[in-house]
């Protein structure tokens, strides 16, 4: 084991500090490159990640962000199950950036991505509960001077029976502490048959505090004589100040500071809406000579014309010109996705403040190790000489791991100009979110496709023009250095059908736009692409569009299994209801070797003049599943996040400019316009995989094959032309969603 | 929290980030504070016109703020009410909705001013029977999830709950389409507020 210092199984839990080089090179010497993506050690020293209080209270350290999708609870439910933790004193924090403690162990940096808090943390958390286990048996075996075999654990007691002596975690915990770390490998952990805690439902650890309204996000982080800062920035983005009034602005009352930073204009006031109304007080001259100045639909002619030639080969199987030689039927396609913004319902915001060692940050952090290095080098700090506190995030879906860093930065640039040498909270608008890009990107996938006589997709070739998301950026990854970004290009390249023929090629031209993950990333347009064309490819074919894809799983038999699933559950073979449709789609997502499986039938009518999604059925496949609870809570939430997207989201450039600013033209889904969700499990004793993002890719094309079986008219764009097909939103307003005064 | 916090625990959870706002009203640091005793600066209160002066959770405060500043900023910053949550500002989202005189409110589309002599509840002062069923059936149905509009959720739903016990589906759904959350936690929330009408 590393010598990683003891920091927890104590009172007093100490700060992040001290941590000594892995593999003979320091982590902390301040080093141009980000940190991380090279060799790395695992920990499992239960003392990097708990503490026992003399009272029996267990706490965990959370390596990952908890912004909704319930990692607390469900690393919380690891640890105490190998532990056999009394559940009603286990708690959990979030724990600070420190990135050789609480590395994601598929990357080797601190970070909550691509569904993997769970799958990342399934072996490890379970051997930080057995190890701290192991020590606290140890502990009570040599204090009773009794075999260790003899003592058994429960609910947080260790008892010795021969000889009745019993003792609690606390007791014990000074002991524990002195006992040597076990060998992770030698640790036997729990069958299934044992699990007390694993496929169970437990209440969200998270859920009392945010219930009584004393959950602290960042922007309700307080610090003494705080500042509030927001940011003039260029209205077009790649635009740079030329030129701005300070005194404008300082005019206004509480202004305190009035500051010029490489992403525009710092206003700093005693108030968020002092500082905003200095903002609108302020005129800036902007330099738009290097600034993106194009509409989203001169973009997309761009990319049309950049389709037709070839691009970075992505993937190449088969024979694909054989193949689409000899098919019986071939279809060519083209498909086009706007920009999309996140809209987490906490707008961006971080607190920080110069401290003795450096500075000290409050954030909903989502990459600590890349905002932590980014902020390192704003500050000409050293790693260590930053220290990021996680807090909750209101949400993120991407948009707090933005691989090239923004707001946080942002903040430490504010910070190292400002005189005041105060505390300061940076606030991100509504507006600024809206138009603040890290958008999924505008795309456009075009392609063909050729089915056979039997009805087998023969031959299949794609090509896709879309923004790469991490390509010059310091969280590049090494695909997307040779051109191919699986971020963009995912879903098709990975894809579970049997398409023994296929060749992907993308192109990632670039813009000043700034783009980024977001939620369900790539697969949010691939698989729409891949799912439409299915049905249409069942049509054509006369076959039925569940059938068709089964034949096409023959070799995926957990594919099968849950696609058979959602069919029977919603009862595909019987039909729908009169006057309504079905439509099928699935994701079956692969991140690097991890496959979550989803099936979702959409039922779907627009008998009232309006598209009603009355209801979505979806079967799950997501290996061990840690807390069936929070697994159907991120299908649900997969549903809503999808819906606008199917019905309106969309984030347009007009002549560069973000057409959208507010939830009035960028509205996420509403309470009415929910879908009825049904989950159902397909059981899996495979390694859990991850759920967090594989629920929202099928809802678009779910609901598009169902309108197109109403219709007739197939899809390939979103959000569907609703006003095309004389459908109105399903959401009728009310007098609720107007601003609303004193007397509503 | 501050001395206006009537509801729940005034500890903050143990080991977590906590909110120390009575280190806030010690004037122990070397530049004046803005805070509700504290003009930010000269001139302030003869621009912004007499004192300001508002009920909050049972208790009365006197401000120098402008009277125009929306009731949220003035419960967020110089309340340090940090429940009442800023979403979008424009009173399209709900997340800041607080009650005023009993009746749910979008406390970023109200002037302060427009405030003086109403009962103002925020999400820290909200207490009784069917504020506590709201919150037993937000525990028992596992709303939240990122948590952060559950505020304007709950302070919605007691307001709708309050005027009307049994609401059929569509008044629920009319009271609640109102409040935005991006998680998508609407079945739940409408489950919830189902769960807690059977107790009134």
């Amino acid at each position: 084991m590393t010598p990683l210092s003891r920091r927890g199984f104590l009172l007093g839990a100490t700060a992040a500090g001290g941590l000594v080089a892995l593999g003979g090179t320091s982590w902390l010497m301040r080093r141009p490159g980000l940190p991380g993506g090279g060799d790395y050690t695992i920990p499992y020293d239960p003392t990097v990640f708990l503490s026992i209080d003399p009272d029996g209270t267990v706490t965990l350290q959370s390596k990952h962000l908890e912004m909704g999708q319930g990692i607390m609870t469900g690393l919380a439910t690891l640890v105490a199950e190998e532990m056999d933790a009394d559940w009603s004193r286990f708690e959990v924090e979030l724990a600070p950036a420190d990135t050789a403690a609480f590395l994601n162990t598929h990357l080797g940096r601190q970070g909550t991505f691509a569904s993997s808090g769970i799958a990342n943390s399934w072996v490890q958390m379970r051997r930080v509960g057995a190890g701290a286990r192991a020590m606290l048996v140890a502990a009570a075996a040599e204090r009773w001077g009794v075999v260790e075999g003899e003592v058994s654990v429960a609910g947080g007691v260790l008892r010795h029976e021969p000889s009745g002596r019993r003792a609690s975690f606390g007791e014990l915990a000074h002991a524990a502490m002195a006992q040597p770390t076990p060998d992770p490998e030698t640790l036997e952990l729990k069958s299934p048959a044992e699990w007390e805690r694993i496929g169970h439902t437990a209440l969200r650890v998270d859920a009392p505090e945010k219930i009584s309204g004393e959950a602290a996000f960042a922007l309700d982080v307080r610090r003494p004589g705080m500042l509030r800062a927001v940011v003039a920035r260029p209205p077009r983005f790649g635009g740079v100040v030329a030129g701005f009034d300070a005194e404008a602005a300082l005019d206004v009352p509480g202004v305190r500071e009035v500051i010029e930073i490489p992403s525009g204009v710092a206003i700093l006031a005693d108030d968020t809406w002092s500082a905003m109304r200095g903002r609108e007080a302020l005129p800036v001259d902007w330099d738009d000579a290097g600034a993106e100045s194009r509409s989203t639909d001169s973009i997309l002619t761009e990319y049309r014309e950049i389709a037709q030639r070839p691009g970075v080969l992505a993937l190449d199987r088969g024979d694909v010109e054989s193949a689409l030689g000899g098919a019986a039927q071939t279809l060519d396609y083209e498909y086009t996705f706007p920009y999309l913004a996140h809209t987490p319902m906490e707008p961006l915001s971080c607190v920080m403040e110069r401290t003795d060692e450096g500075v000290e940050v409050w954030a909903g952090c989502q990459l600590q190790t890349l905002e932590q290095w980014a902020v390192a080098q704003v500050m000409d700090l050293d790693l260590e000489q930053v220290r990021i506190n996680t807090v909750f995030a209101g949400a993120s879906f991407g948009r707090r791991a933005n691989p090239r860093t923004d707001w946080i930065p942002e903040l430490a640039h504010i910070v190292r100009v400002s005189r005041l040498n105060r505390p300061v909270q940076l606030v991100w608008t509504r507006e600024d979110d809206v138009r603040g890009g890290c958008y999924r990107p505008v795309s456009l996938h075009a392609g063909r496709v050729g089915v056979d006589a039997s009805g087998a997709i023969a031959g299949w070739e794609h090509r896709a023009v879309s923004a790469s998301l991490v390509l010059g950026t310091p969280w590049s990854y090494a695909d997307a250095r040779a051109g191919v970004d699986r971020a963009t290009a995912g879903g098709i390249m990975e894809t579970t059908y049997a398409v023994p023929d296929l060749r992907v090629d993308v192109h990632a031209p670039t813009s000043p736009v700034p783009v980024g993950f977001w939620r369900s990333v790539g697969d949010g347009h691939t698989i729409f692409m891949i799912e439409t064309l299915l049905d249409e490819l069942a049509e054509r074919s006369g076959r039925d569009a569940v059938e068709f894809r089964l034949t096409h799983l023959r070799e995926d038999a957990r594919a099968q299994a849950v696609l058979e699933r959602a069919a029977e559950a919603i009862g595909w073979w019987g039909g729908p209801p009169g006057g309504r449709a079905y439509g099928v789609a699935s994701s079956f997502d692969d991140v690097s070797g991890r496959r979550t499986y989803v099936s979702m039938i959409a039922e779907v009518g627009l008998d009232v003049g309006r598209l009603d999604i009355h209801r979505i059925v979806a079967a799950v496949d997501c290996g061990v599943v840690i807390n069936p609870n929070i697994v159907a809570a991120q299908i649900e939430g997969s549903v809503a996040f999808a819906v606008s997207t199917v019905l309106r989201n969309e984030i347009t450039l007009r002549d560069g400019f973000v057409v959208q600013s507010n939830f009035h033209d960028f509205e996420p889904t509403r309470l009415a316009e929910m879908p009825q969700v049904e989950v159902h499990f397909v059981s899996s004793d495979t390694p859990p995989s991850g759920i967090g993002e594989a629920g929202v890719a099928p809802v678009a094309p779910a609901v598009a094959n169902a309108v197109a079986a109403l219709t007739g008219r197939r899809f390939r764009a979103l959000p569907l032309p609703l006003h095309e097909l004389g459908a109105t939103l399903g959401a009728s307003p009310g007098p609720v969603i107007r601003p609303t005064g004193l007397h509503p | 929290m501050g001395g206006a916090y009537t509801g729940g625990s005034t500890e903050a959870p143990p080991g977590r980030f906590t909110l120390d706002s009575r280190e806030t009203q010690l004037p122990s640091f070397g530049y004046p504070l803005c805070n509700t005793s504290t003009p930010c600066r000269p001139g302030l209160s003869a621009l912004s016109g007499t004192a300001l002066k508002l009920t909050v959770n049972g208790q009365d405060h006197e401000f120098d703020v402008a009277r125009e500043m929306p009731l949220l900023w003035v419960l967020r910053d110089h309340l340090d009410l940090t429940g009442t949550k800023y979403g979008c500002g424009i009173g399209l989202c709900g997340a800041c909705t607080v009650h005023i005189d009993g009746v749910a409110a979008r406390s970023c589309s109200v002037l302060a001013g427009d405030a003086e002599g109403r009962e103002i509840t925020t999400i820290e002062g909200a207490a009784g029977l069917v504020s506590d069923l709201v919150r037993e059936a937000w525990t028992e149905a596992d709303v939240v999830q990122c948590g952060y509009c559950q505020p304007g959720q709950i302070m919605t739903a007691i307001a709708l709950l309050s005027k009307n016990p049994k609401p059929d589906s569509d008044e629920v759904e009319r009271a609640m389409n109102g409040v935005l959350c991006r998680c998508g936690t609407y079945l739940r929330v409408a489950a919830a507020v189902r769960r807690a009408s059977e107790g009134l």
